[in-house]
């Protein structure tokens, strides 16, 4: 070896709890936010069709299991993210987002009243980041734990709700539904056996699903009796990205950076009445006068004509004009045809909107549509 | 015919001073599933390790490149209906192009079936 003795130290790519049961199921492992994960298993095809019919087990460990507590944790976070964090009642949960001064996102996360302070996930790239933006930005009395001995799951599609149930899994206190009556966005305290679980009906794949906290030391044994269940099978990272672009649904980091703010990337529904009308979060200069008057560029949703998927980073053109970028993009399975999403000048981003897109120097039409592109299957009501 | 491979995991069956190119089972393998495949245009002039063809998984592009120096000479036309075939059948039907060769020389460089085997065990 010639070179220098003070190269930079390579990071060694981290293990997750789960890593030799992917293994011993065939996963093929890849690095992603610095740990080896799933990027499929029997293929990405057949993995996401499964998903919208049956059950499928994603492992999403890698994600960043925060707790904030103390006294005014919920006012406090609300200085740091544009959501109605003060009026989330226990066992409810938001999707929002960690703004930067400029009122760009840092990351997007989901927050949880668990009634004793705020169970907050945030993205496995950049938890680091968000860890040490918090700490910077709240007082000295709240309190940050990192849950980093606990794993995280996703249980995605119709049939998670009956794997749930075969479990067997039950509410921890009296006052707790019982997890098949939990609707989107409602979260409590369960058991497995002798084993806590932090459930959620949540996710991001656009189907009725839930995610589950678990010990780490718990968590093959959990997957195991899932994946037992007929209905339910692993998914990989692969996946779970198609499902999510299929839902509309961005991934921090390709459709959403901290050049982007919530109103350009189609998220101010995450910002409540009382949160406009109240400003008081990071950029909201920025971001309300984006709602008022309409941002520059907005993420939109782009159907391909033809066969050949249009990808991230492939240009958008009017004309010969260039407007904007695919941010995410790829061939859609419940679609049965390639899609995209991507920012174009709010002018041109009404559904409808004919572009095109730039693939290896040839032009491909595109049209502006709604997302998202398959409708989302939440539970939102317990029936009658 | 013989059929020779490269370290990119093309096959290239040679039948006189014509060649048909594909991917090889291997390579299909690790792609997954193909949803869609470019071809090289008939007529399109070809150089050794350069980009020949593109092959699209669910999740990514890749290049497919020339083995040899030619000229296309056809395309799978059945490709651009079922970009399957070249997972169901990548060393038959899932064929990409065909070529002339201008240089039978370049196949001395290629591995045979034994060889390519031993790469990918390797690997």
């Amino acid at each position: 070896m010639s070179e220098s003795e003070d190269v930079i130290e390579e990071v060694a790519t981290e293990v997750l709890p789960l890593d030799a049961w992917h293994r011993a199921k065939g996963a093929r492992m890849v690095e992603f936010a610095g740990y080896w994960m799933p990027i499929q298993y029997e293929g990405i095809m057949a993995e996401h069709l499964w998903v919208r019919e049956n059950a499928g087990l994603f492992d999403v460990s890698h994600m960043g299991q925060l707790v904030l507590s103390g006294d005014g944790v919920a006012d406090a976070i609300e200085a740091l993210v544009p959501g109605d964090i003060a009026a989330l009642k226990p066992g409810r949960m938001r999707y929002s987002m960690l703004l930067a001064d400029d009122g760009g996102i840092l990351d997007d996360l989901m927050i949880t009243n668990t009634g004793r302070g705020l169970y907050v996930v945030v993205n496995g790239a950049v938890k680091w980041d968000d860890i040490a933006h918090l700490r910077e930005h709240l007082s000295d009395s709240i309190d940050i734990n990192l849950l980093d001995e606990d794993g995280l799951l996703a249980l995605q599609g119709p049939r998670a709700v009956d794997a749930l149930v075969a479990l067997g899994i039950r509410p921890e206190f009296d006052d707790i539904l019982p997890v098949d009556q939990l609707v989107f966005m409602q979260a409590g305290p369960y058991k497995w056996g002798d084993i806590r679980l932090g459930i959620s009906r949540s996710g991001y794949t656009g189907e009725d699903g839930f995610e589950i906290s678990v010990a780490a030391e718990h968590i093959v044994a959990l997957a195991d009796a899932l994946c037992a269940l007929d209905m339910v099978k692993p998914i990989g990272l692969g996946a779970r990205d198609s499902l999510r672009l299929e839902a509309g649904l961005p991934l921090y980091g390709h459709d959403l950076d901290e050049d982007i703010d919530p109103v350009e990337g189609d998220l101010a529904f995450a910002i409540s009445k009382r949160r406009r009308e109240e400003g008081g979060f990071p950029g909201a200069p920025r971001i309300l006068g984006h709602m008022a008057d309409g941002a520059p560029r907005k993420r939109v949703g782009l159907l391909v004509d033809g066969k050949m998927p249009v990808r991230e980073g492939a240009k958008l053109f009017d004309g010969n004009t260039e407007i904007g970028v695919v941010t995410s993009g790829g061939f859609a399975p419940s679609v049965g045809a390639p899609i995209a999403m991507g920012y174009v000048p709010t002018g041109l981003s009404a559904p409808g909107t004919a572009v095109a897109a730039e693939v290896r120097g040839k032009r491909v039409a595109c049209t502006v549509t709604a997302m998202p592109f398959i409708p989302h299957r939440y539970v939102r009501k317990q029936g009658a | 015919m013989p059929r020779y491979y490269t370290e990119e995991h093309e096959w290239i069956d040679v039948d006189g001073d014509v060649a048909t190119v594909g991917i090889t089972d291997f390579a299909q393998g690790q792609l997954g599933d193909i949803v869609f495949v470019e071809v090289p245009d008939t007529g399109a002039e070809l150089s050794q390790g350069g980009d020949a063809a593109v092959v699209e998984s669910v999740k990514a592009a890749s290049d497919v490149y020339a083995p040899v120096d030619g000229t296309v000479t056809e395309g799978n036309a059945q490709l651009e209906e079922d970009p399957a075939l070249v997972n169901s059948d990548p060393e038959g039907e899932g064929w990409f192009f065909r070529m002339t060769l201008s240089d039978k020389s370049q196949l001395d460089g290629l591995m045979d079936a034994k060889a390519y085997k031993a790469f990918c065990d390797a690997l």
